[in-house]
């Protein structure tokens, strides 16, 4: 039951990400990757609330499952070392730094907040 | 020169979106969002399973997921070298591997939420060891097997 929990969670969060992240890169035209910056940040926020309280079969569903493959660290370093190949180090230091201080930021403000709504 | 009346669909310019020029993201995805989601599942079911058999304690290194997106970091080097070299790679082995299997079986969210969960419960070296620790090793790992893997697919294709 466990594995179907995460398996379902993950067979929606993967195509939320790409999904996403096509719509995000479509509305600008910086090399910043904003789409998976956006995925990132706001998988973290989700999974902080979900961590605060949330039951089980919920946290396996939407965090391990869901979050846990609506964000990824192996396309964030692969963007951000094409950045930096491509002669764009700022923006590959900006990347790095800007989705680790948000992601955590998310993090910490997604506990608070699941704490306050879980009671 | 023909006039276009008011809600006419017949003829005249297609109807304006809000966003001219843009098309629906979702359009003519599906088998590539269906190659996501299967790959999706994949990883994260190996991310779980690695979770289960190496169970990290309480304030303590998250060793597992640690070495989790290391490895997937490296794995997508070398896939996205590969692909790039290859003649005519087949449209869904990108989706499929490398969004969908290794986007799953990396994570973010768990990432941050470890670190956390460590400075919260008072142990702020770890989770800066933590948080630096595979940041950098992720960095390394992915260019490090993207530079190798080139090297080897362009010594073979010397020969």
């Amino acid at each position: 039951m466990n594995w179907l929990l995460v398996l379902a969670g993950a067979m929606a969060g993967a195509p939320l990400r790409y999904l996403t992240d096509r719509a995000v890169q479509a509305r600008h035209d910086s090399v910043f990757p904003w789409g998976t910056f956006t995925v990132n940040v706001v998988g973290s926020l989700i999974l902080g609330i979900l961590t605060a309280a949330a039951p089980s079969p919920l946290r396996l569903l939407l965090g391990t499952g869901l979050c846990g493959a609506l964000t990824t660290y192996s396309t964030f370093s692969y963007e951000t070392l094409t950045l930096a190949r491509e002669g764009a180090r700022g923006y590959a230091v900006a990347n790095a730094a800007l989705s680790v201080v948000c992601g955590l930021g998310a993090a910490f403000a997604g506990v608070a907040l699941g704490r306050a709504l879980w009671g | 020169m023909s006039t276009t009346r008011p809600g006419t669909v017949t003829d005249g310019p297609p109807p304006q979106t809000r966003h001219p020029g843009r098309r629906p993201v979702a359009r003519g995805q599906g088998p590539v969002v269906c190659a996501v989601s299967l790959g999706g599942g994949a990883g994260a079911a190996a991310r779980y399973g690695a979770g289960l058999l190496w169970t990290t304690p309480a304030g303590a290194f998250p060793w597992t997921t640690f070495l989790i997106n290391v490895a997937g970091c490296a794995l997508i080097g070398v896939l996205l070298a590969v692909i790039g070299e290859l003649a005519a790679p087949h449209r869904l082995l990108r989706p499929f591997l490398g969004t969908g299997v290794l986007g799953g079986f990396t994570t973010f969210s768990t990432y941050a939420v470890d670190v956390q969960r460590l400075t919260e419960d008072g142990h702020v070296a770890t989770a800066l060891a933590y948080l630096a620790g595979t940041l950098l090793a992720a960095m390394a790992a992915v260019w490090a097997a993207a530079t190798a893997t080139r090297a080897v697919l362009l010594r073979g294709s010397a020969r």
